[in-house]
């Protein structure tokens, strides 16, 4: 499978396109650099098996690890008090996405606009049309894709992968984040 | 100024025209051919637009609702220019930004659809005038309607007596639509809210040819007329008998289908011929003949074809496959192709006689052709099928279970079937199932499959691949059996003095109307479950289009559609299904005469006044949750203009603009208090205008959201609270993270949940604040009219 092409086929969005996160210490050097990332996270999640662990359960530990903030977009809320994690804010996708190109915008905590956006779990072409309005129109802020597809309009993403091959990424992400 | 419109040469003219709200001169409206004005009521400020009219009161809007915009290319390819390459903030060789560059699209798509619902209502009209003749008089209703077209009294400021009374009307339209669609010109407008302005103009305009051609249909054809209880009609294929020969009319424009049903009629063989239908034709059939069937929506296109049950199929307009002659040509129907605007290549065969051309199709010398006279359609579609269903024994190119095994095997796994499928469906592995004799996982994809064959043009083994789902489903299509209401058209003016009050003072919790095309994420089960919800809430639930037919398409515990299980009347718990896509125009048209009839503001070319009062103090929200087509974007335009916010399914992202509310700005809800004078907070109410929800039930939460406004008593507010925290909470998790701000009073705080949200409030550093008389227009304040 190509590496770099739109997962969906057709989804092309010309000549700006994301750069690849071919090894996990890229994107935890990203996460790192970051002075206030922050986490949308769509229902996808919980549809994902990685390993005997569902996705959510990978993406609590990479977020508690990182101290990022999580917004939950839709009802997978449920999913996260199940295991007791409280996300930071609960927002519709297009809700964060239209805030996130506000420079004004000074976060759920009021303290200051958000310099990275990682996102995971929305339906492949609603997270391309998200991502392709952030590019767009908020040029101060990077962002970042977790999914095992590749995301042309995000500033980094995975490449296509295998289930095999992406677990592998997310665990390198999560143990190159330390304890 | 207003456009000279001259049809006939009948003008209006306003030298000076002084009222109690505006001052005008010389306002020069020429409306062809109305007939004697005996309509008393004084003219509004506002009759018959044009592209800057109304700009204040879309700029308003667009203050508050800020288009976040999603561009689907990072580039503009609109002229020789170009491309150019709008990204990081640089500008087209026009001058252009992207963000004034996604308006233009968006303008573009608005004026596609008005441009669709006004050529589909002039043709329709002009063959209604000459069959019966332009003075029979419209009649939409007979007891009960006295308002007959409340969106062209509320725009044109005339009222239409006579279908040629509509004439003029569409003339304007058209009018309009031409120099909107001349906006999209390389170097005119510049600025993106001035190019959203005219959105909203384009689906105002939308909005009136609409009502005009269901208006038409319905005075001239017979349609039910605004009747709460208008029959119900079979819907899905397992209704059908497929031992008589079968006739599939596809489209919108139900003249060639009306056309069908006269000469089985005359002929007196109703009970011998089955007449069956797939999108806003087979509704509007069904309104013209209860015995007609509907199969479902667009996306039962394929699979309805394939069967090979439909003997003869006939296309009219609109969301019609454009590959539907070849799909004809495998199981050999043939077509009948009847508008000038789809003719597919066929040879005209208007002028031949009957019997040369049923020759020609029952010999098969010709697939198909184009015939332009709906009564001949009639005659032959019926005695070709008549002719031919023995024949073909409806030979379908349906695969059996043994084929589907043995194609599955040739599978390379290599994909791009599933990248090609717009809900990304695993079907590669699903078909490595079905290679190795399980077909579960490939059947599970039946539901969420929306029919559109891009999987099959994909695939490198050329397999078919959505046959090969249907396949696998047991030919589910086959024994889908459901019934749905036929359309009624408008609501009853009774049945708005009734409800107007509970709406506008929130006791009924809100109007929903589930619209639009079925481009859906996740089968259509997921429109019939929420309107079921919603009418278990007494909200008034609308339905139009294929989410109507979607509506039906599934049953309750007890075996129940929704049409079966909830009153066809504008109620509280009513499901209430208005008809086809130009139907919509009466789910605008109830939100207006609520406005006009209950609370009596003057209607007559007073679009802002009643926009105002509609965006205040109705609870109306609008969901498209398979919206797909340009119409969709068109009815969605109509609706914004109106105050009405529009919900979308994630595919309306692709629609590449939202229309977006900041909850956390406060200084963004102000509204003027009429009694006062003064600003009042109102609370973020309603939050957007145009919003794509994630799943169905991020949709049903924001739907009891967006149904608050500002005008709601403690009551009502307490009621839609109550429904909005009890859907968050069940669907979400927890209590609203927002209800704090919807709170005005401790009497908005519903009675069961006072405990929770009291303590919410105190933590969240609430406080109270005033009910206003709420409107955005200063015209509006009392103490200042003069
Ligand atoms: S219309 Fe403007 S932006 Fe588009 S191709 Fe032409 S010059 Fe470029
Ligand atoms: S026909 Fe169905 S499975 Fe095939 S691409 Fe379209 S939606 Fe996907
Ligand atoms: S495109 Fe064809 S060959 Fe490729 S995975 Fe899909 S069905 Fe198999």
């Amino acid at each position: 499978m190509p590496l770099n092409e739109s997962w969906q086929t057709a989804e092309i969005p010309g000549p700006k396109k994301a750069s690849l996160i071919i090894k996990p210490d890229i994107a935890d050097a990203m996460i790192r650099r970051a002075k206030r990332p922050i986490m949308i996270v769509g229902h996808g999640i919980v549809e994902y098996d990685v390993e005997g662990l569902k996705l959510i359960d990978y993406l609590i530990e990479f977020a508690t690890k990182a101290h990022i903030p999580v917004v939950v977009t839709a009802s997978t809320n449920r999913e996260f008090l199940n295991r007791g994690f409280t996300p930071a804010a609960l927002m519709p996708a297009v809700d964060i996405g239209n805030r996130l190109t506000d420079p004004g915008w000074k976060g759920f905590d009021g303290k200051d606009a958000y310099d990275l956006a990682i996102f995971v779990g929305l339906p492949y072409y609603m997270e391309w049309t998200i991502l392709s309005g952030l590019k767009h129109f908020a040029p101060n802020l990077k962002t970042m894709t977790l999914d095992c597809v590749y995301q042309p309009n995000a500033s980094w993403s995975f490449p296509n992968s295998t289930i095999k091959d992406w677990v592998v990424n997310l665990k390198g992400i999560v143990d190159g984040l330390g304890d | 100024m207003v456009n000279a419109l001259s049809r006939k040469g009948v003008n209006l003219s306003i030298k000076e025209l002084d009222s109690d709200i505006a001052r005008f001169r010389d306002i020069s409206i020429s409306i062809g051919a109305i007939r004697q004005d005996t309509w008393h009521e004084p003219m509004g400020p506002t009759p018959f637009p044009t592209l800057s009219t109304l700009r204040n009161w879309d700029h308003a809007l667009l203050k508050r609702y800020k288009p976040f915009y999603l561009p689907f290319c990072d580039l503009c390819c609109l002229c020789t220019y170009g491309k150019c390459d709008l990204t990081g903030q640089k500008r087209g060789a026009c001058g252009i930004t992207m963000a004034a560059q996604q308006s233009r699209i968006v303008l573009l798509t608005a004026c596609i659809g008005a441009a669709t619902h006004t050529g589909h209502a002039r043709e329709l009209l002009t063959s209604l005038i000459d069959r019966f003749g332009s003075d029979l008089p419209i009649n939409v209703g007979d007891v009960g309607v006295e308002v007959e077209a409340p969106i062209t009294r509320l725009v044109c400021g005339i009222r239409p007596q006579t279908l040629g009374d509509l004439e003029p009307v569409l003339d304007y339209c058209e009018n309009q639509i031409t120099q909107l669609l001349s906006v999209t010109h390389t170097g005119q407008e510049g600025s993106n809210i001035d190019f959203e302005s005219k959105v909203f103009h384009a689906g105002m305009i939308d909005h009136v040819g609409m009502e005009v051609a269901d208006i038409a249909q319905i005075s001239a054809l017979g349609f039910p007329k605004a009747e709460p209880e208008s029959p119900l009609a079979d819907l899905g294929l397992g209704t059908v008998d497929v031992k008589k020969p079968v006739i599939l009319v596809i489209g919108h424009n139900v003249t060639p289908s009306a056309g069908i049903i006269d000469y089985l009629r005359a002929e007196g063989i109703q009970s011998e011929v089955e007449v069956t239908g797939i999108c806003c034709t087979a509704l509007d059939i069904t309104r013209y003949s209860s015995r007609a069937k509907v199969i479902g929506p667009i996306s039962w296109q394929l699979r309805y074809i394939r069967s090979g049950v439909p003997d003869v199929i006939v296309i009219d307009e609109q969301c019609v496959r454009t590959d539907t002659l070849l799909e004809a040509a495998k199981v050999r129907s043939p077509l009948i192709a009847t508008s000038e605007k789809n003719c597919l290549g066929l040879p005209d065969r208007t002028d031949d006689t009957v019997d040369d051309i049923v020759r020609g199709f029952v010999e098969e010398s010709i697939p198909g052709a184009l015939i332009l006279d709906p009564e001949k359609v009639g005659e032959v579609a019926v005695r070709t099928a008549r002719l031919i269903a023995p024949k073909r024994k409806k030979q379908g190119a349906d695969i059996s279970k043994e084929e589907l095994g043995r194609l599955a095997k040739k599978c390379t796994q290599c994909m791009l079937c599933r990248r090609a499928c717009p809900n990304d469906l695993p079907l590669a592995q699903a078909i490595k199932a079905a290679a190795g004799g399980h077909l579960s996982l490939l059947d599970e994809l039946y539901d969420d499959c929306v029919g559109c064959g891009r999987c099959e043009s994909a695939c490198t083994q050329k397999l078919p691949v959505h046959s090969l789902i249907i396949a696998a489903a047991d030919q589910k299509t086959r024994t889908e059996s459901y019934c749905i209401r036929t359309g009624r058209g408008p609501i009853q003016d009774t049945e708005i003095r009734k409800v107007g009050g509970p709406i506008v003072l929130g006791e009924i919790p809100g109007i929903v109307a589930f619209v639009g095309c079925a481009n859906y994420p996740k089968g259509s089960r997921e429109v019939a479950e929420m309107c079921r919800e919603f009418a278990k809430r007494r909200y008034i639930v609308c339905t139009s289009g294929c989410s109507a037919m979607s509506a039906g398409m599934h049953r309750d515990e007890y075996g129940r559609t929704v049409y079966e299980q909830f009153s066809g009347a504008f109620e509280a718990g009513g499901i209430v299904n208005v008809g086809s896509c130009v139907s919509n125009a009466h789910i605008a048209g109830a939100a207006i005469k609520i406005a006009s009839i209950f609370a009596k503001r003057p209607l007559r070319g007073n679009y802002e006044e009643i926009a105002d009062y509609v965006y205040n103090r109705v609870g109306a929200v609008g969901v498209a949750w398979g919206a797909m087509s340009q119409k969709a974007a068109a009815i969605a335009a109509g609706f914004w203009r109106l105050g009405i916010p529009v919900v979308v399914g994630p595919h309306g992202t692709k629609y590449r603009r939202m229309l977006l509310g900041r909850s956390d700005k406060t200084e963004d809800w102000y509204v003027y208090d009429a009694r006062s004078g003064g600003k009042v907070y109102a609370g973020p109410v309603p939050e957007h205008l145009f919003f794509a929800a994630e799943t169905k039930e991020d949709a049903m939460v924001m739907v009891a959201k967006l149904t608050m406004r500002p005008n709601d008593t403690s009551k009502g507010r307490a009621n839609k609270l109550a429904n909005y925290i009890d859907l968050h909470k069940r669907l979400v998790g927890g209590i609203p993270p927002d209800v704090h701000l919807f709170v005005r009073s401790p009497a908005d705080i519903p009675l069961t949940m006072k405990d929770d949200v009291t303590l919410y409030l105190k933590d969240h550093d609430w406080k109270e604040q005033p009910i206003p008389d709420p409107t955005l227009l200063p015209r509006l304040i009392h103490k200042k009219r003069v």
